[in-house]
């Protein structure tokens, strides 16, 4: 994910209840497992594939396994409901595969917490209707041949495929690029990043 | 630079697996840097095959090797001898200092050779925990070694989990294939084949070096990969042009291997080649508990790094994965790396600085 975009945890943190059992997916340098870890006392595990971020996590004391979930189907290995949350932040839009991803975390988590990019923001849409140009902004930094982002959505999209599979939603909230959160009625146009907390 | 000696520890009697009891018996071992008042900082290295209790440093400034890690262990290393107390034992049945089938039987007063009695990586451990024992340490910080040395690991987080904190099992796995076994059986009849095997008592006369040496070659070759074999020697000749000598070494691949299995038959006994490959194929962590998940049970409370590297296909990565599954069913802390390599199996020997951040990292929370 891009240096520059900090994803406010806060919410996720205070989502996730003490002691909970949380598997972080695309984990990064284990930052948001460190935080759950130091303010929740969760038993964390956080899968990443990149090296570099593993090891970073290795040296917070995180417990941390090496999948690629592009091409490693590992993640089935494990039981229905072995966490409380699966966390999927900033991950989705970069899978191949993002709906088999994120039944799978609905089958491995009672709750999981899923945080994307909205396309549908406001910047995005008069960024593609005004220059004709894929959007680049703070929160999408990249052209469109070198992102890792590959599977862009809206809130709606998201919305809609809650709908059709039968996912319910316990709780979600949206924020624009300074993380001020936006009331849901305006948030398919204003907000940059949405979190949901979902369950099936 | 790191000077170390060889120390021995011996005491009566170790009962084995087999229902046989070993008397008496020596371990060989050598330590680094300084266990601690309250005796929390020791680590235990575990050794592969042919490895011995030589893990760092040399044992006089005018030797010119160093120990079979010393580009991870020593003073300011990933496992530094300046904050962590490092023992490493040469295993029984091994020929580098401890009893082994080449020591002598007290009831005959000439070597064990094959009378040495069958021995398993639990005899192995066993035998280790006498010696941890011994220096009154309660609780090893961590457990680490590669290959067989991770068997060992894998053993201790099994047979004496109260007595580990953390442990690293690299480039191992809960039961060999059964390609590996098949390896293993090639090397073994390579040693019993030749002439002066003379069913294992050659102690008075020549050894079965030819057979020991193709053991070796053969066991060299599990240990590279397609890949560190042609970047090492690709299709290179030894001498100037081919076919020099009628079925002479020709390539630089069989100058390397000849050379790799003629020295080990100058550091090595056959009969422990024989008994150490035997345990390595018995091995099986689960068996004795109804299953790897079911044996791991016993292992609550103690924080895994399993380690494996992509290239090696002796030790293949799904087999490091079988116990992260079976260690994450029981909800045991537990960190996987599978380290990009195209080194095979020996990688885990090889100075890697991924290994070394790894380790350092892991041990820093341990």
């Amino acid at each position: 994910m891009p240096e520059n975009f900090k994803p406010d945890y806060n919410k996720i943190i205070d989502w996730v209840v003490a002691g909970s059992r949380v598997l972080d997916v695309g984990c990064g340098d284990g930052k948001l497992l460190n935080r759950l870890r130091s303010e929740k006392n969760i038993i964390g595990v956080g899968v990443d594939k990149d090296p570099a971020n593993l090891d970073n996590c290795i040296g917070k004391g995180l417990s941390v396994i090496q999948i690629d979930l592009d091409i490693e189907r590992r993640l089935k290995d494990f039981p229905d409901k072995t966490f409380d949350y699966v966390v999927l932040n900033d991950t989705l839009q970069a899978l191949e595969h993002p709906l088999d991803v994120l039944l799978e975390m609905l089958r491995l988590g009672k709750k999981v917490i899923v945080g994307f990019p909205n396309f549908a923001h406001i910047v995005s849409r008069s960024y593609l209707f005004f220059k004709g140009k894929m959007p680049m902004s703070k929160t999408l930094p990249y052209e469109w041949y070198d992102t890792p982002n590959i599977h862009f959505m809206t809130i709606k999209d998201f919305n809609n495929l809650c709908k059709k599979r039968g996912i319910r939603i316990i709780k979600k909230t949206y924020f624009t690029e300074t993380f001020k959160e936006v009331p849901s009625i305006f948030a398919n146009l204003f907000a940059s990043e949405a979190v949901y907390l979902i369950e099936k | 630079m790191l000077l170390s000696k060889i120390q021995e520890f011996k005491f009566d009697e170790l009962p084995l697996e087999s229902g046989e009891v070993l008397s008496p018996v020596t371990l060989a071992y050598e330590t680094y840097g300084k266990l601690n008042s309250d005796k929390s900082n020791a680590i235990l290295i575990c050794h592969a095959l042919s490895g011995d209790s030589h893990i760092a440093g040399k044992y006089s400034d005018s030797d010119k090797k160093t120990g079979w890690w010393d580009s991870v262990i020593g003073p300011e290393k990933a496992i530094d001898t300046d904050k962590y107390f490092v023992i490493c034992a040469n295993i029984i049945g091994g020929c580098r200092g401890s009893t082994g089938p080449s020591s002598i039987n007290p009831k005959t007063n000439k070597p064990y050779a094959l009378d040495f009695p069958m021995i398993t990586i639990t005899d192995m451990v066993n035998a280790q925990k006498k010696l941890i024992d011994h220096f009154g340490i309660p609780k090893l910080l961590s457990v680490i070694g590669g290959s067989m040395g991770g068997m060992l690991v894998l053993e201790w987080a099994v047979s004496y989990p109260e007595m580990v904190k953390s442990v690293i099992p690299v480039a191992t796995t809960s039961r060999l294939s059964a390609q590996g076994i098949a390896f293993n059986e090639v090397g073994r009849r390579a040693i019993m084949a030749d002439p002066n095997f003379k069913n294992g008592n050659y102690y008075d006369s020549s050894p079965p070096s030819d057979g020991l040496a193709i053991a070796r070659m053969i066991g060299h070759i599990t240990y590279l990969s397609d890949e560190a074999m042609h970047a090492k020697f690709g299709r290179q000749l030894k001498g100037e042009k081919k076919f020099q000598t009628k079925f002479g070494v020709d390539f630089q691949v069989e100058s390397y291997l000849q050379h790799q299995g003629l020295s080990f038959t100058q550091r090595f006994d056959a009969n422990s080649y024989l008994y150490i490959t035997k345990a390595i194929d018995i091995f099986d962590l689960g068996e004795s508990y109804g299953g790897l998940k079911e044996a791991f049970q016993r292992s609550r409370g103690i924080k895994f790094l399993v380690i494996s590297f992509t290239s090696d296909w002796l030790f293949p990565a799904y087999q490091s994965w079988d116990m992260v599954k079976a260690l994450k069913a029981n909800s045991i802390p537990v960190s996987y790396r599978n380290i990009e390599s195209s080194a095979g199996h020996d990688a885990f020997l090889l100075d890697d600085p991924q290994l070394k951040d790894i380790l350092e990292g892991f041990l820093a929370n341990a």
